[in-house]
C-alpha cells in the first residue's frame, strides 16, 4: 500500500518526519486525532484529505509532480487558506522568535557590527513583507476570483510565476554571517542557537515555495486554461 | 557508475540509434527519451539525469533560452547540442559541447567523453577559497550598490566577466544577496560604512 493513501494512519505519517508537523496547524486538524486514517481525521476536521495528501505527497519528494487530473477531480478550497496560514506563522511566530535572538546578539555586539546587523535584518524583514504582502494582496484575491467565475484582463498567474522570488537565500546569508564572518566572542552560544532556527525556517520556507511552485501555480494555470 | 542520459530529440530513429551507440559504453545509460522539451527541468531532477542531449531545433524562438536556464537550474549537467541541421554559432554557445548527426558512431562517444571531462575540469580549476583580487574588486563595487553594467564600465571587463566574478564570489562566501555582500565587504574592511549607507 502507498504510504501517502487514505488509509494510512495520520500519526504514522506525522511522526515519519518533523516536517509534517506543520501540516497539523496549517489545516486547522485539532490534536488529540488518535488512531484513526487520513481520511476519517480529515473528515472530520472538514479537510480535502485529497489535498492533505498531495502536499504531503510534494512535502516528501522534491521531484513529485501533480497531475493536471488531480485538479479536476480534488477539492482544492483548503489550498489558499493552507497557504495565508503559513504566511501566518512565518510572520507571527518564526521570525518575530528570529528577531528576539537577533536583537540579543545585536546588543551584545559592539555598534559597528550591531548597525550592521539592524540594517541587513530590517532590510531582510522588508524584503519579506514585501513578498507576502503581493502574494496576500494581488495574487490570492485574482485566484479567489479566477475560482469564482470572474476574469482578470491585467493579471495571470504567468507574471507570479516569473517575479516569485526566493526568501530564503537571504536568511542562508545570515546564517553565514553570524557563524563565519562576525567576531568570535559576540554570544556564540545564542548565534548557534540561532543558527538552528534559521536552518529549520529556511528547510520550511523551501517546501513553502515547492508547494507554490508545484501546486498552486500549475493549478492555478489549469483554471485559466479551461476558462479560456 | 554510468552517467545517466536523457535524449531530447524528435526523430526516433535518431533517438533510438544514439541510445545503442551510448549504451554499448559502460559508462553511459540512457534513462528517458523525450520527443519534445516539454517540462524538462521536471525531468531532469525527476531521473536525476547526468547529461542532456538536445536537439536545438526543438526549441523555438520562446524558449531558445532554456539551455541557459537549464545550466542556472542543474550547475552539474552537461548539456549536449545535438545538430541534425544548420545552427549560427553564436546559438550554440550556452552548451557545454556540440554532437553532429553526421559523426560517426566512435566520433560521438569520443567527443561526448571530452565535454563531458571539460566540464569537469572547469568546476575543479577554481576550488581556491580566497577571494582573488578582481573579485574583491568586484564585491566592493557590488557592496556600494553598483549594476553589472556600471561594474563593467568601471573595472573595464565584460558584463559576461562581472558576472562570472559575481558566481564565484557567491561559491566562495556562500553569500548570495547584495545586503549580505555589503555586510561581508563592511565586516571584512574592504569599505567604509560611509561609502554605502548615505
Amino acid at each position: 500500500m502507498d504510504f501517502f493513501s487514505p488509509n494510512t494512519k495520520l500519526y504514522d505519517i506525522i511522526s515519519s518526519n518533523p516536517k509534517f508537523l506543520h501540516l497539523l496547524s496549517r489545516f486547522g486538524i485539532a490534536l488529540g486525532f488518535g488512531d484513526h486514517s487520513v481520511k476519517e481525521v480529515c473528515e472530520s476536521n472538514h479537510v480535502s484529505t485529497d489535498l492533505f495528501l498531495l502536499i504531503c505527497k510534494v512535502y516528501a519528494d522534491d521531484s513529485y509532480i501533480p497531475q493536471l487530473a488531480d485538479f479536476e477531480h480534488f477539492d482544492m478550497d483548503g489550498l489558499l487558506p493552507y497557504l495565508l496560514q503559513s504566511h501566518r506563522y512565518y510572520m507571527d511566530e518564526r521570525f518575530p522568535h528570529l528577531e528576539e535572538h537577533l536583537s540579543h546578539i545585536i546588543k551584545a555586539a559592539q555598534p559597528k557590527y550591531a548597525k550592521l546587523l539592524e540594517r541587513f535584518y530590517d532590510e531582510y524583514q522588508s524584503e519579506v513583507d514585501k513578498h507576502f504582502k503581493y502574494e496576500e494582496d494581488t495574487v490570492f484575491p485574482y485566484i479567489e476570483a479566477l475560482r469564482a467565475g470572474k476574469s482578470d484582463k491585467h493579471f495571470r498567474i504567468a507574471e507570479f510565476k516569473r517575479n516569485h522570488s526566493n526568501i530564503e537565500d537571504t536568511l542562508d546569508d545570515l546564517m553565514n554571517i553570524l557563524l563565519k564572518y562576525l567576531p568570535g566572542d559576540i554570544l556564540p552560544k545564542e548565534r548557534i542557537e540561532i543558527s538552528y532556527d534559521i536552518m529549520e525556517l529556511s528547510v520550511d520556507l523551501v517546501l513553502h515555495t515547492r508547494i507554490e511552485e508545484r501546486v498552486l501555480i500549475p493549478y492555478v494555470e489549469f483554471l485559466e486554461n479551461k476558462k479560456s | 557508475m554510468r552517467s545517466r542520459v536523457i535524449i531530447c530529440e524528435a526523430s526516433e530513429i535518431i533517438t533510438t540509434g544514439l541510445t545503442t551507440c551510448l549504451e554499448e559504453q559502460d559508462q553511459y545509460s540512457v534513462v528517458a527519451r523525450l520527443n519534445a522539451p516539454d517540462r524538462l527541468s521536471e525531468k531532469i531532477l525527476s531521473s536525476d539525469a547526468d547529461i542532456l542531449i538536445i536537439n536545438p531545433a526543438l526549441l523555438g524562438y520562446t524558449d531558445r533560452d532554456l539551455p541557459v536556464q537549464l545550466a542556472k537550474e542543474h550547475p552539474r549537467l552537461v548539456i549536449v547540442a545535438l545538430v541534425t541541421s544548420y545552427h549560427e554559432c553564436g546559438s550554440l554557445k550556452p552548451y557545454d559541447g556540440v554532437i553532429e548527426i553526421n559523426d560517426t558512431s566512435q566520433k560521438y562517444i569520443s567527443k561526448l567523453n571530452e565535454i563531458v571531462n571539460q566540464k569537469k575540469h572547469d568546476e575543479k580549476s577554481d576550488d581556491s577559497f580566497e577571494l582573488s583580487r578582481r573579485e574583491i574588486d568586484v564585491l566592493i563595487a557590488v557592496a556600494k550598490g553598483m549594476t553589472n553594467k556600471e561594474i563593467s564600465d568601471q573595472l573595464n571587463i565584460s558584463i559576461h566577466t562581472v558576472i562570472s566574478h559575481r558566481k564565484n564570489i557567491t561559491k566562495k562566501t556562500g553569500i548570495k544577496s547584495v545586503s549580505g555582500l555589503t555586510v561581508y565587504a563592511l565586516l571584512n574592511n574592504l569599505i567604509d560604512e560611509n561609502e554605502v549607507y548615505k
